[in-house]
């Protein structure tokens, strides 16, 4: 079966019951989507499914169809971080970082609905997302000051 | 002093130098330098000036011996070398190092000595440096107790620095200067005309010199410490780019994963493990000591086949273990014989002047906790004939080669672990039963590599856990003042365990069941904390903050309470009765910062302070809560610390305001119960955490005005759960005594 990542279509050969996560890791390599917990309870896996935040290990490979994946990899990179990236960055979120791109995963399609999220959006979308570390406080200023930057 | 406590110290110290020294008293020279590690395995072109960094022909690389487990350890231990070795801290290269003897923790020794850390005096100095001694005696490269930035502080300066003046004087020597002619920048020596000399171009002739020592920089000349700077593994955290152990790929690499007798010490009786052998991708299944392992070309085919292998296990050795019956072990701990430590009497709290009222009698309890990092626990090995090479993230590396090389039966030389970054601890990578269960699974496969990957759910049932911990308080008031306060609490030993499997003695008092406590600066004129320890149940271990993480629940509540009894305000009386000066000025700090009027500031508003003592690091954290019809409401968090010398503020105030928060969210809901000896909580939904929606607006201020260098890790943690309890208390008169909370009330 054929899979689109960040762009690019992929030839597979896995189980159609096996998880976007583990085929992302395991057998594409990329290794920014994190498992955490694999029951959708920490949100550490999460990407993008026609730009809508998902848990990659609820997704089966068979489910995905035509659907365009966008990974952590996909989203920016080091020398051309995503405005969301780059607000992680500026604020310094990052303690552990495991769960990290599944936090910014998950703000970045927040962003894309809603550029400008009151408390209670970002209370909503967010609270799937575990960070053991509790580094909360700085994730709600990096997703204001993404809003405050927009072009999400 | 009385009489008692000086008999308990001393029998401490001799228990501790048995701890500490072990067979290695006499046998090392006591004032020698350990031996350049780095100096065994020198690749061809490649230079060393001390165990801190290396030069090749591409630049220098920094050694930063302690582990990371998500606080930014790497990333201060690059700028304290950097700040004296003029090297660009974004760009330069950094590495764990090997295990090794010479990157011993000095401080982690010296803070186990039963002195509290404001104590001062000759006696607690000088077990502070017996401790320092002992520590490099055994060679005990270990992270852990908040010490890493108070450990590095010097060393790494030094180091940076003797690094430098050596490099000088490679570059005088063959310019025909003098050192003192030349500077340094951005990794070369500036003569005074023509080009720079990059160190790369200097290292050869630089290590044959002797190193030259000088004194690190004048800090007003520091441009990097303490300054806001960026964390050096920020960008990659931002990115996915960060390479953990769980995405470590050597070619042929097989993927596995380990299954074991949730009863923990229970065997297999039987295992049918057709079904799972049939899967696509399974290569093997393989006994490890209590389970099995699935070998696969995948981790989630492995976790799949593991769960169509069927198990009949055994039963847990001994009595079989659930929450009720380990709770009635710490209720029947309370006798003299038990009894393990008082090493706080002050006056007589069984004779309470005349005229006191007895205000409180109460028992307070902590449940187990789980460590449970994001990251679940995970090894990559590669074991043939010739050595093994264990690829994963500890903070006790000598340890584990050691705890290999036994495994293996080989030289514990040939054994290599190449560390690796955490994915969060919070204690936990002190444990490394998962490594070793890589390791005899690799010795079956001998020759190819493979990484094994915990599922969650193994994982969370086979935790070394935070004690479970009960306390039994009184006290009395009297003229509003509270006059006596009298507290015995009763926890397996930390110490005890934790030493035990690293193969160690642990004799005399374990100070962690009382940390937070018997220390706790309250001149109160009745004073007494005892510790009892419950004979081993399971297996315990540090968890951020260790024996103050619930003692300092303990203390703050019943001191609330006591308050309350008297009538007087809880900031008030808490400054009234504090002897330490830079503990009076956290507290006075953080009541500023709220604007503090008292517990009951608005209808249907409640604040509460609490105040602890660890690391040494006074904290003292306010909470204001709203009863609301969804449930309680966390509205604000103030926290006030003082560190000391504050290096990275932007780091600081995330680890103050994380500790806090961590603090907070156990306290709130989570709890590890156990039914026929094994762990009744498998992952996340059942192991709850803060969500971010129930995370309060937090406020943090550092002070900054002693010259101490202190860790910030753990101080924050202790107090956050008495200040919510006391903020629940002044908001809805219902007296928290039991964590979690949310087996009282419910939150929104």
């Amino acid at each position: 079966m054929q899979i689109i990542v960040n762009g690019r279509p992929h030839d597979v050969d896995a189980e159609p019951d096996m998880p976007l996560l583990w085929l992302l890791r395991d057998e594409l390599g990329l290794h920014g989507t994190r498992y955490g917990c694999g029951i959708a309870a920490c949100g550490a896996c999460t990407v993008h499914l026609d730009g809508e935040a998902v848990p990659s290990c609820q997704i089966a490979v068979g489910d995905v169809g035509d659907a365009r994946i966008t990974t952590i990899e996909g989203l920016g990179q080091p020398d051309a971080p995503h405005p969301v990236q780059q607000a992680w960055i500026e604020e310094q979120v990052a303690q552990c970082g495991y769960c990290q791109s599944g936090q910014i995963m998950q703000a970045a399609s927040l962003l894309a609905r809603t550029p400008d999220p009151t408390d209670a959006q970002i209370d909503d979308a967010m609270s799937g997302n575990l960070c053991r570390c509790a580094s909360y406080p700085r994730i709600r200023a990096a997703i204001r000051r993404a809003a405050a930057a927009g072009g999400v | 002093m009385t009489r008692a406590r000086t008999v308990a110290r001393r029998g401490f110290l001799i228990g501790s130098a048995a701890i500490l020294g072990g067979v290695a008293f006499g046998v090392v020279a006591w004032k020698r330098d350990p031996e350049n590690p780095l100096l065994a395995h020198l690749p061809e072109g490649t230079r060393t000036l001390n165990p801190h960094v290396l030069i090749d022909a591409a630049g220098v690389t920094l050694i930063t011996p302690r582990a990371d487990v998500g606080q930014g350890a790497v990333s201060i231990q690059t700028y304290l070398l950097a700040e004296e070795l003029d090297v660009d801290p974004a760009t330069v290269r950094t590495d764990f190092g090997p295990a090794s003897a010479a990157y011993y923790n000095a401080r982690i020794a010296a803070e186990g000595m039963p002195f509290a850390a404001w104590d001062d005096g000759l006696t607690a100095r000088a077990a502070r440096g017996a401790g320092d001694a002992a520590a490099k005696f055994i060679g005990l490269h270990i992270t852990g107790g908040s010490t890493t930035v108070a450990d590095a502080f010097d060393r790494l300066r030094a180091a940076g620095a003797s690094a430098r003046e050596t490099l000088k004087q490679a570059a005088a020597d063959r310019l025909g200067v003098e050192r003192d002619a030349l500077r340094t920048e951005d990794g070369a020596v500036m003569p005074p005309e023509g080009p720079p000399i990059p160190y790369a171009d200097l290292a050869e002739d630089a290590a044959r010199l002797t190193p030259i020592r000088v004194a690190p920089r004048d800090p007003a000349k520091w441009r990097w410490l303490g300054q806001p700077v960026q964390r050096t593994d920020i960008v990659a955290k931002s990115t996915g780019t960060f390479r953990f152990g769980t995405d470590i790929v050597l070619p042929g690499m097989i993927h596995a994963t380990v299954v074991t007798n949730p009863a923990m010490g229970g065997g297999v009786r039987s295992l049918d493990d057709r079904a799972a052998r049939a899967m696509r991708g399974v290569q093997d299944v393989l006994p490890v000591a209590g389970g099995f392992a699935v070998l696969a070309d995948n981790t989630w085919r492995a976790m799949r086949a593991a769960r169509a292998v069927a198990v009949d296990w055994g039963e847990a050795p001994g009595r079989a273990m659930d929450t009720d019956v380990i709770r009635q072990a710490h209720a029947d701990t309370f006798t003299s014989d038990n009894r393990d430590s008082r090493f706080a009497d002050d006056g007589d709290v069984d004779a309470a002047p005349a005229g006191d009222a007895e205000a409180v009698h109460a028992e307070y309890r902590a449940p187990f906790l789980h460590h449970a990092p994001m990251e679940p626990a995970n090894a990559t090995v590669l074991h043939d004939d010739t050595g093994t090479q264990v690829w994963t993230a500890t903070q006790v590396p000598v340890f584990l080669r050691d705890a290999v090389a036994k495994l293996t039966g080989q030289d514990a030389e040939r054994v290599t672990i190449h560390n690796i970054a955490s994915g969060g601890s919070f204690g936990h990578r002190l444990e490394f039963p998962w490594v070793l269960q890589a390791v005899e699974v690799a010795m079956q496969v001998s020759g190819r590599p493979l990484r094994m990957t915990w599922s969650r759910e193994q994982d969370m049932t086979h935790g070394f856990l935070r004690p479970m911990a009960v306390a039994r308080g009184q006290g009395t008031v009297g003229q509003g003042r509270v006059r006596s306060f009298d507290l015995s609490i009763a926890a397996q030993s930390v110490t005890e365990s934790q030493i035990g499997r690293l193969g160690l003695p642990a004799i005399g008092p374990d100070v962690t069941i009382v940390a937070g406590a018997w220390d706790a600066p309250y001149a109160i004129p009745n004073r007494r904390v005892t510790g009892y320890r419950v004979p081993a149940i399971v297996g315990v271990s540090s968890w951020r903050s260790v024996g103050a993480s619930h003692n300092g629940f303990f203390v703050e509540t019943l001191m609330d309470e006591l308050i309350h009894r008297a009538g007087a305000d809880p900031v008030e009386e808490r400054l009234r009765l504090i002897h330490h000066a830079p503990s009076r000025k956290v507290v006075e700090t953080v009541a500023g910062m709220a604007s503090w009027t008292g517990p009951a500031p608005r209808p249907g508003i409640g604040r509460g302070i609490a105040f602890t003592y660890s690391f040494g690091v006074p904290c003292a954290q306010i909470v204001e809560v709203s009863d609301t019809p969804d449930g309680l409401r966390i509205d604000r968090l103030w926290i006030a610390a003082e560190v000391g010398r504050i290096l990275d503020p932007v780091n600081l105030e995330a680890q103050l305001s994380g500790g806090a928060l961590f603090g907070m969210g156990h306290a709130m809901m989570a709890g590890i119960t156990f039914d026929r000896g094994a762990i009744e909580q498998t992952n996340f939904h059942d192991y709850e955490s803060l969500r971010l929606r129930q995370v309060p607006q937090v406020e943090v201020r550092a002070l900054g005005t002693t010259g101490d260098i202190r860790g910030a890790s753990e101080p924050a943690v202790p107090p956050a759960a008495p200040a919510l309890a006391n903020a629940i208390f002044a908001a809805t008169g219902t007296r928290l005594r039991e964590m979690p909370f949310s087996k009282t009330l419910r939150f929104a």
